[in-house]
């Protein structure tokens, strides 16, 4: 076994991808996005329960390989109680440990957002072609919340 | 000839000396993992010859053709008309039935744009098999949308070949104008039988539309025999560049076909109360062709003769009966396509899936072992949905291909399995 595979393959995300948490649907459908890759074919559906302005409920349904299913898993869980600013803004940091970009906004002096699990994500960073596959989610995710989640996420 | 000696054939492919470090860093290692690419149904590599041909070509004689009178644009126009006719008798056809363009897709977006929408009328059918590649469905339903025709598949018997007996129920049934079907399948690896299909096509007063993209990598084809009316093929699946490729169509129909792009090279004299075009092939080439491409093609077609067609069809079908053993070993794998390797029924191209993998998981895996094989849908989502997968692996080979490779793939399977299974 080669170290980055190792540190790709974790424990952590290869249990998120057995065993993904939040799929299903929630009580009360009040945001749905769907998106997919098109050079793989992978897809994911988000499904969002929202209370004022915040995610009450996020859920998820995924056709796509262990580190979409995995980051699918790994967000949902995280973004539940958040807002949408909030949400956006983990995105951003997400994208940037992926990407080793710097975090947008990352000037606007509050500490680097906790991303949980999917901090377990990071090894995708040794595999360019495969960063496609961890952010699709987030990426469905910020179409579920709209125009506003935007901003932060960047482009 | 030479016997085949395939170590012997691997050094003239620069690329395979390449080395990679381990564990899937981009890094060049020299004691590092080798590559073992087994995607050549997405792209072959490039033998040296072509590479000199092209390098020589536009170092020595680069014009544009057709268009100077001095001596390099001479040089130049000798260089494409002689990749033409070079290519014409690859295919068994003549010189003015073989239409320069980008690629497959190219080509048959050309049939479609000038033949389809030429004859299609409301209610026309184009018939295309559950197995095809992207490039030989989508180009149709665009051109019957706008003819008010409609693109209709024909189902596969045993999910591995066009069913035929289907296909003749179809032609019977429906007003079909073309059939447009693939010879061997990018998938599947199944070789269709092309000369019933064209001849069941003309019984029912349609013409064929065969996609060659993976047959003619495995030899010359003759488009006579298989009474195909167009043929087309892509330059870089048979050892030369991206960026060329040929369409076959048959003279006649060439010649009562309107133009598709307009331009340079296309016309025989304009003027603004109207403008006349070429005869066939000009008519379908606007603008300057690739002539480098062409070039390389030319050279790629020759390596291949080099090597003689026999020799490498016979190393092939070794390859592909030791693949079909090897991965028919692997637990939990499921091949989808013919699983015996008679190579008049399929080609090196095996798809399948491992249960409990993801295949873009099972990629990445054989990917740090220098491992180079395909994973996702092959530009055949409805085939994929026919299968009932939302994606496959696929092993591809090519005339470089060895044992050891194939061997060293199913230990990748292996670590595959160790690992995510
Ligand atoms: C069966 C088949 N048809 C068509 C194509 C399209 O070829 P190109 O992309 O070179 O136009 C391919 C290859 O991608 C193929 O395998």
């Amino acid at each position: 076994m080669t170290d980055d595979l190792a540190d790709l393959y974790r424990e952590l995300l290869m249990d998120h991808s057995r065993d993904p948490r939040n799929q299903g649907v929630p009580d009360r459908i009040d945001r749905r996005a769907e998106g997919d890759n098109p050079l793989c074919g992978d897809r994911v559906t988000v499904l969002l329960e929202l209370e004022d302005g915040r995610i009450v409920d996020a859920r998820f349904d995924a056709t796509a390989c262990a580190i979409c299913t995995a980051s699918a898993s790994m967000m949902t869980e995280r973004v539940r109680g958040l807002t949408i600013a909030e949400a956006a803004r983990l995105f951003g940091a997400f994208r940037a440990l992926l990407t080793g970009e710097p975090v947008p906004g990352a000037d606007d002096a509050l500490p680097d957002p906790d991303l949980g699990d999917a901090a377990a994500l990071a090894g995708v960073r040794r595999f360019p072609m495969r960063v496609k596959c961890a952010t699709l989610p987030w990426h469905v995710l910020g179409d579920a919340l709209g125009p506003q989640a935007g901003a932060g996420a960047g482009a | 000839m030479s016997p085949f000696d395939v170590h012997a054939i691997r050094r003239r492919f620069p690329i395979l000396e390449r080395r990679f470090a381990a564990g899937g860093g981009p890094a060049e290692a020299p004691e590092g993992t080798g590559l073992v690419w087994l995607d050549a149904a997405a792209t072959s590599q490039k033998p040296e010859p072509v590479l000199r041909a092209m390098d020589r070509f536009l170092r020595t004689s680069n014009a544009n053709a057709r268009r100077s009178v001095h001596r390099l644009a001479g040089e130049a126009t000798d260089a494409l008309e002689g990749a033409r006719r070079r290519v014409a008798g690859w295919l068994g056809a003549g010189e003015d039935e073989i239409v320069f363009v980008r690629g497959t897709t190219e080509a048959i977006n050309l049939v479609a744009w000038s033949y389809g929408r030429m004859t299609l009328r409301e209610g026309d059918v184009v018939l295309v098999s559950e197995m095809e590649h992207h490039a030989n469905i989508v180009p149709w339903q665009i051109i019957a949308g706008e003819r008010g025709a409609r693109v209709v598949p024909v189902p596969l018997a045993d999910g591995i070949a066009v069913d035929l007996d289907a296909l003749e129920r179809l032609l019977a049934h429906e007003r079909v104008r073309i059939v447009a079907m693939t010879h061997a399948s990018n998938v599947l690896g199944t070789i269709n039988d092309v000369a019933r299909i064209t001849q069941l096509a003309r019984a029912a007063g349609a013409i064929s539309v065969i996609d060659g993209a993976q047959a003619v990598p495995h030899g010359a084809v003759d488009v006579r025999s298989l009474g195909a009316d167009f043929y087309a093929f892509s330059s870089h699946k048979v050892y030369g560049p991206t960026g060329i490729g040929a369409l076959y169509g048959r003279r006649d129909l060439l010649h009562s076909m309107p133009p598709w792009q307009g331009g340079g090279d296309m016309i025989r004299r304009v003027s603004f109360s109207g403008t006349s075009f070429a005869d066939p092939p000009q008519r379908f080439e606007a603008g300057t062709p690739d002539i480098m491409g062409a070039v390389g093609l030319h050279a790629a077609l020759d390596f291949i003769d080099s090597i003689g067609q026999e020799a490498i069809r016979t190393h092939e079908a070794d390859i592909t009966a030791h693949a079909l053993t090897a991965l028919a070993a692997v637990p939990g794998l499921r091949l989808y396509g013919p699983d015996r390797p008679r190579s008049k029924d399929r080609i090196g191209v095996f798809s399948f899936a491992l249960d409990g993998v993801h295949p873009h998981d099972a990629a990445t895996v054989l990917d740090t072992l220098g491992i180079a094989v395909r994973a996702g849908h092959h530009c055949a989502q409805p085939l994929m949905t026919r299968l009932g997968v939302p994606a496959l692996l696929r092993a591809s080979i090519a005339m470089h291909t060895t044992r050891d490779e194939i061997d060293a793939l199913v230990a990748g399977l292996d670590r595959v399995r160790e690992l995510l299974g």
